[in-house]
């Protein structure tokens, strides 16, 4: 075996390999659309697959915000943040929309992308709430129930403009504490209150798991909690050292419940009794199984694309581009002839390579990306012009075609060379430094540059290589 | 052999003060169209509401506009060819998620009556957001700028070509920019992926000649520099025309048949094309010429 025989094994070989890496994609994509979800529904779509953004499949794209100046003022940004986004990767999964892309950006955003639905209020409330669950002991001292009869007597709620307490009832607070709603009761009745300590000493964050359970004495559905091993302890603590007090079991700033501490709860599981429909119980274990957020997260972008504005933006942009690429494969073979048939190969190779690179990595393709695809194939195509246009000038000067190919290849090479460095610095800063649409446009450059320089100078140069070894006289370009 | 271009021997150095000419007219247009009608941002870097509705029985952009203005809302209204689809939106800062759209359609539903509509789009980007990306791509595009000279430099042992490079890419985005003005299209991130690839195509092609001019440099050391460029120039005019006539083929194939969706898109490539084959030939190489003249 020669040099040039080992060239070709590694294109083969290479095309193999991207065959075989293309191979989930496409059956993935050839199955309906409920063989996917029903997949997806089991964990178990293909990791290693081309996925599509959402501008074009449809969907819903949240950016959410982290409430930084609610968050504990000795959590860590980044610890917070890495929670945050575990906790509403559990709740989008419990919802089961499928393959959802959710990641950080930048300091304190979260961007979510929920798939193939529009109507995603649900997953978004969902992901939205703040599930901020606490234990709180409840002040029974004189001044609270002095609190409590004043605003039973009040005709409008305590509560004024942005949930501030009206000035007369913010007077008598006690020290250190604060004016909770009871969750509703039943229909008709008057809303209740609270007055609570402002200090939390556990929080839905040491959850470790919480179930709908049935009341033995009256069938109704309970929410069963069980604390992590720091959570228990803690708990353990605080119900030892507050027995015969009430125990509030406030969720998103509504108190649920509020049993007496009987005994000193150790072992670290407890149930929130309230008066839970079965729907809502079963909701709540899933928030609560999710965990609680670090602080609360705003939404302050959304977009929804209708999946059939997606369909409609695919077919017509693939249209308009497979008619494009027809029209430059017929010109380079009209044009470049034999050269030009050579360019067209390795442009098709170049299509593949590209997509089996992306399918192994994952990445997701978005009209950005489509734009770096294409300037990355269009100056792939100019390699290949670069070094025809170098051929046809040393076969002017006269030189055998033995002589014209190696030449023509070296000094087009810096040309080459340069023009995709160059613009392969500018793909790694824009990767490096932009974000979402900027960073999405240089990932499939990056790639698209790299694998445009394998074939369209080392490919096409085996292809001439092995074809000079017929000992041509012509060159048809 | 199929031939496009014979050999040419156009002095462009000579006509540098007509292109330079031209180029200045054509910017300036620009700069006043986005200085008098501003640049029509989207929502991207404004932040706002946008809602897109398809009526199934025919509606005129007034009745839609009434509906809107009913609503207490003041937005710009975009109608689709060949469909009975409005595009709707408020722009500016808005705190709440699905405030504005969920009025605009309770209007339409009490201001159009008899006419049901399917809602295909709804977006909402927040106050900070809309900033945040641009200032991102702006950072991010700026160091990319600096990587390119600090390359050029290195490969062309002379920092007023990566300079010139840069030049170039400036003027294609703002020629770009200043067509998105007159025509009044919308500038998003999707155009901010147009112009990028402008600049990288740009880049390209300047970079291919630079090279041809390097050789050349290297092979004829006393040719002088204006017969330098010009020979390089016109070597390389086939291949600079080939290569930007298949591109400007698919990006002008994806303007009339792309779609709605990538219509500003591959205005703005087709723009930017037309004007970084120009400006490579009639910007970039002759102001190297410019100041290495004024060097010596």
């Amino acid at each position: 075996m020669n040099k040039l025989h080992w060239k070709i094994g590694t294109v083969l070989g290479l095309l193999i390999l991207s065959f075989w890496l293309l191979y989930p994609t496409a059956e993935w994509y050839t199955k309906t659309n409920d063989e996917r979800a029903k997949t997806e529904a089991m964990r178990l779509r293909p990791k290693r697959i081309l996925n599509l953004g959402l501008d074009l499949r449809g969907g819903t794209h949240l950016l959410l915000e982290l409430d930084v100046e609610k968050l504990d003022k000795k959590e860590k940004l980044n610890d917070a943040m890495a929670r945050a986004i575990e906790i509403i990767r559990n709740r989008v999964d419990q919802y089961g929309v499928g393959e959802t892309p959710i990641s950080r950006q930048g300091d304190r955003w979260i961007s979510v992308d929920l798939p193939g639905v529009s109507n995603t209020e649900e997953a978004e409330n969902l992901i939205g709430k703040t599930a901020l669950l606490e234990f709180r002991l409840v002040d029974t001292s004189n001044e609270a129930q002095a609190v409590l009869s004043k605003v039973d007597g009040m005709n409008e709620p305590p509560f004024g403009k942005n949930g501030v307490l009206v000035p007369e009832v913010a007077k008598m607070m006690p020290k250190g504490t604060i004016l909770c709603k009871a969750a509703a009761g039943a229909e008709g009745e008057r809303a209740r209150f609270y007055v609570l300590y402002d200090t939390v000493p556990v929080t839905g964050a040491y959850l470790e798991s919480a179930r709908v359970e049935t009341d033995q004495q009256f069938g109704t559905p309970n929410i069963g909690f069980t604390f992590n091993k720091d959570g228990g302890r803690l708990f353990d603590q605080f119900t030892g050292a507050n027995v015969g007090k009430y125990l509030a079991i406030v969720l998103d700033g509504v108190v649920h419940s509020a049993p007496v501490i009987k005994t000193r709860i150790s072992g670290g599981s407890g149930v929130i009794e309230g008066q839970f429909t079965m729907e809502e119980a079963r909701n709540l274990a899933i928030v609560l199984r999710a965990g609680a957020l670090p602080a609360p997260v705003n939404i302050i972008e959304k977009r929804v694309v209708g999946p059939g504005l997606g369909e409609d933006s695919i077919k017509k942009g693939l249209t308009a581009a497979g008619i494009g690429f027809i029209l430059v494969v017929a010109f380079m073979l009209v044009y470049y002839r034999g050269g030009g048939f050579v360019a067209d190969i390795a442009l098709a190779l170049n299509f593949v390579f590209l997509i089996a690179a992306m399918s192994y990595f994952g990445a997701t393709l978005t009209l950005p990306g489509i734009a770096g695809m294409i300037l990355s194939l269009a100056m792939a195509i100019d390699a290949n012009v670069l070094i025809l246009e170098r051929m046809r000038e040393e076969l002017a000067l006269g030189k055998p075609v033995a002589m014209v190919i190696p030449v023509a290849f070296d000094k087009a090479w810096s040309a080459i060379l340069d023009s995709n460095v160059t613009t392969w610095i500018a793909a790694i800063f824009l990767f490096q430094f932009g974000s979402g649409p900027v960073k999405g446009f240089a990932v499939t450059l990056t790639i698209g540059l790299l694998v445009g320089m394998f074939t369209s100078v080392f490919v096409t140069k085996v292809i001439y290589e092995f074809w000079l070894t017929s000992n041509p006289k012509e060159l048809s370009i | 052999m199929m031939i496009l271009l014979k050999k040419t021997n156009i002095d462009f150095i000579a006509k540098r003060y007509i292109f330079f000419a031209i180029s200045a007219i054509v910017i300036a247009a620009g700069l006043v169209s986005m200085a008098a009608k501003g640049l029509n941002l989207g929502l991207d870097f404004t932040g706002g509401t946008l809602l897109q509705v398809a009526f199934t029985n025919p509606v005129t952009t007034a009745q839609v506009r009434e509906a809107v203005s009913k609503a207490g809302l003041e937005a710009s209204i975009q109608s689709f060819s060949g469909r009975n689809a409005y595009q709707v939106k408020v722009k500016g800062s808005q705190e709440k998620v699905n405030e504005i759209a969920d009025k605009m359609l309770a209007s339409f539903t009490a201001n159009i009556p008899g006419n049901a509509f399917t809602e295909e789009k709804r977006d909402y980007v927040g106050p900070v957001v809309g900033r945040d990306l641009a200032k991102k791509a702006l950072f991010a595009i700026i160091l990319s700028f600096f990587g390119i000279i600090v390359y050029v430099a290195f490969r062309f042992s002379n920092p007023v070509w990566g300079a010139a490079g840069v030049l170039a890419i400036f003027h294609d985005v703002l020629v770009t920019m200043g067509a998105m003005s007159l025509t009044n299209r919308e500038i998003d991130l999707v155009i901010v992926a147009a112009l990028l690839t402008i600049a990288g195509y740009s880049i390209n092609d300047t970079i291919v000649i630079f090279d041809r001019m390097r050789e050349n440099l290297r092979n004829f050391p006393k040719m002088p520099l204006g017969e330098l460029a010009n020979t390089s120039v016109n070597e390389t005019l086939s291949r600079t025309i080939i290569t930007n006539l298949t591109v400007l083929v698919v990006v002008a194939i994806m303007f009339v048949f792309g779609g709605d969706v990538i219509n500003n898109f591959a205005f703005a490539m087709l723009v930017g094309s037309i004007s970084g084959t120009y400006s490579t030939i009639a910007i970039a190489t002759p102001l190297v010429y410019q100041w290495e003249k004024k060097g010596k």
